[in-house]
């Protein structure tokens, strides 16, 4: 009697389970918490009315590299979201879990909204800190994460690195002196961008802090306007945290329908302004054309123009034995 | 069967398998594995990743630190063992239970509060940073959350031994005419020696493979505050595993050595303290 009925519970339980919400994991990066929050609750809204299905999507964030090795592990995810292509090109090279040709399925190299490394300052900028030059200068403390961890670390040394080869006309060794000279600077070198974040505004350690864009516009906003001030500088690396879906993961749960309208979600014009409303530089001109004012107006460079994209800037400069490695060791 | 003969307990048999198949599933297999996976991607690879400047300087770092650290948790774990066993003190059961509580707290908590305290405007270092001393992302930084998670486990060991021993031998000692200092050096600092010992194993041990408290206070500077266990991490979220595993391994290999001599050197001094 007894093991029939817990038969009867188990078969209900499984019957349940198989009609309930369709679940999604988006893996995402540090910073982008709040954008996804937003995303994830228009996009199970819009689903609903579209198909009648509930979908449920859970969010995993850190930093970019160690959420990559995450899924490569074997964490669940059905979407990646993270900080730079070449974590996820990882994931088709290490695991299969994606086919090598992800980054030209969708469309902007499957970037669906860009931001950018700008400066976040003390309230009144007591430093007088107006570009890349002032990072340089003895005495000011920079605060940024380290490079190898933090994706949007490596966006912002690229960054300074990119600044400084235009400055001298492309010579490479004036640009590894300039960023190993504003290594220097660096009091404290936290695994992501949130740590660092913390340090900067929490701490009060350091002078600037080299940011996120949208991760500026957030300190600023949660911890208040009157303490801290975002400066642009002139040139500055057009960031592009690319999306994917993970084909083998999203196959084996079914879910790969909504999971490739999920990510079109994000092209489309609501998806658009809500990144735009968390301060990332939307792809759509309509929505770029709305919100144009929160937007500082600078140069962008690519990481394809300046570095032959993020492989060979990954081997070159983050590598062991790469250029970050030299900006700490003394010696050539 | 050799062992067998000496034995007059019963259940030798069972509880020595257990022994070995709790040693094999939770130790050595997981060591082994670590082994293993260090030397896939050739000596070559292992060789160039314990090598590089950058590691060497966080090996310096964690075992200087690490015994500093210990160092430290054995002089003042003493004293304050000393202070809890010997002496009656209001407050005295809190004080006692207060030693435990940095096992109990997770690491991390205690890193990002010791570095709230210790940064140049946090309630300590304000104090210190006029001085020219600073503490937070700095090796003395490194040290002083090592000597916070090491200290318990020199009280712990300590106290009880200090608990047992015998008051007639020291006031044997007095009226046979030997003065304070000779009775602390020649009667009771013998007695508690191999205490010591094992609190210091415990807290160098344990520092070595610190994590969670030193990455907050550590300001993880390549060449002068990185420690050991942060460039596995690091390695490990560049999809270097084997590179990863090789640190591991020179870790542990070296570890075991310095715990190995230490507990030889804690036989030894038992031997001369205990009745044979």
């Amino acid at each position: 009697m007894t093991s029939k009925t817990l038969l009867i519970s188990a078969l209900t339980a499984t019957a349940l389970f198989a009609a309930g919400p369709v679940k999604l994991l988006n893996v995402s990066y540090d910073p982008t918490r709040e954008l996804y929050q937003d995303i994830d609750a228009a996009f199970a809204k819009q689903w609903k009315a579209k198909t009648g299905v509930d979908v449920q999507i859970s969010q995993s964030h850190g930093g970019s590299g160690k959420q990559s090795r995450a899924v490569i592990d074997g964490l669940q995810a059905d979407i990646v979201t993270l900080a730079l292509a070449y974590d996820i090109d990882v994931l088709s090279e290490k695991a299969n879990l994606v086919p090598r040709n992800w980054q030209s399925r969708l469309p902007h190299n499957s970037t669906p909204y860009t931001s950018t490394i700008v400066f976040l300052v003390r309230k009144g900028n007591p430093k007088h800190i107006k570009d890349w030059d002032d990072l340089v200068k003895t005495g000011v403390g920079v605060i940024t994460p380290n490079p190898k961890t933090s994706g949007g670390a490596r966006w912002s040394y690229l960054a300074a690195w990119g600044y400084a080869l235009k400055k001298n006309h492309g010579d490479e060794k004036k640009a590894q002196e300039f960023v190993t000279r504003l290594y220097k600077n660096v009091p404290v070198l936290d695994s992501g961008a949130r740590g660092s974040t913390t340090t900067f505004a929490q701490r009060g350690i350091g002078d600037v802090l080299l940011s996120w864009e949208n991760e500026a516009f957030l300190a600023l906003h949660e911890l208040g306007k009157d303490k801290f001030e975002i400066v642009t500088p002139s040139i500055s690396i057009l960031a592009e945290p690319p999306v994917s879906i993970v084909d083998k993961v999203a196959a084996k749960h079914g879910t790969t329908e909504v999971a490739k309208a999920y990510l079109g979600f994000l092209y489309s014009e609501e998806g658009q302004e809500i990144g735009a409303k968390n301060y990332y530089r939307p792809q759509s001109s309509q929505a770029l054309a709305k919100y144009a004012s929160q937007f500082s107006k600078l140069t962008l460079f690519t990481i394809d123009e300046v570095f032959g994209g993020w492989q060979k800037a990954q081997k070159k400069h983050f590598d062991d034995g790469g250029i970050f490695d030299k900006v700490y060791t003394p010696g050539p | 069967m050799i062992f067998k003969r000496q034995s007059i307990l019963p259940g030798f048999g069972p509880t020595f398998g257990y022994t070995v198949l709790y040693l094999s599933l939770i130790v050595l297999i997981p060591l082994s594995a670590v082994f293993l996976k260090s030397s896939s991607s050739g000596w070559n690879h292992f060789w160039q990743a314990i090598r590089s400047p950058n590691v060497v300087a966080a090996y310096r770092l964690s075992f200087g630190a690490s015994l500093a650290a210990a160092l430290i948790s054995v002089a003042l774990g003493f004293l304050i063992a000393w202070v809890l066993v010997r002496y009656r003190f209001p407050g005295k059961a809190l004080a006692d239970a207060l030693v435990d509580l940095p096992f109990a707290l997770p690491t991390a908590v205690a890193g990002i509060a010791l570095t709230s305290l210790y940064t140049e405007n946090g309630w300590l270092g304000r104090y210190l940073a006029p001085l020219g001393i600073k503490v937070a992302f700095t090796p003395l930084g490194v040290t002083v959350a090592l000597t916070f998670i090491g200290l318990p486990f020199v009280i712990r060991s300590v106290q009880p031994v200090l608990a047992d021993a015998d008051l007639d031998v020291e006031e044997a000692a007095a009226s046979l005419g030997a003065s304070r200092w000779q009775t602390f050096t020649r009667v009771i600092f013998p007695v508690v020696r191999p205490a010591l010992l094992t609190g210091f194993a415990l807290a160098f041990a344990r520092a070595l493979g610190e994590y969670g408290s030193v990455i907050f206070i550590a300001g993880n500077l390549p060449m002068k505050t990185e420690i050991v266990p942060l460039l596995i991490v690091t390695k490990l979220e560049q999809y270097d595993y084997s590179g990863a595993t090789a640190l591991a391994v020179v870790m542990l290999v070296t570890s075991f050595l310095l715990l190995l001599g230490i507990n030889l050197l804690q036989r030894r001094s038992r031997r001369f303290t205990e009745p044979a």
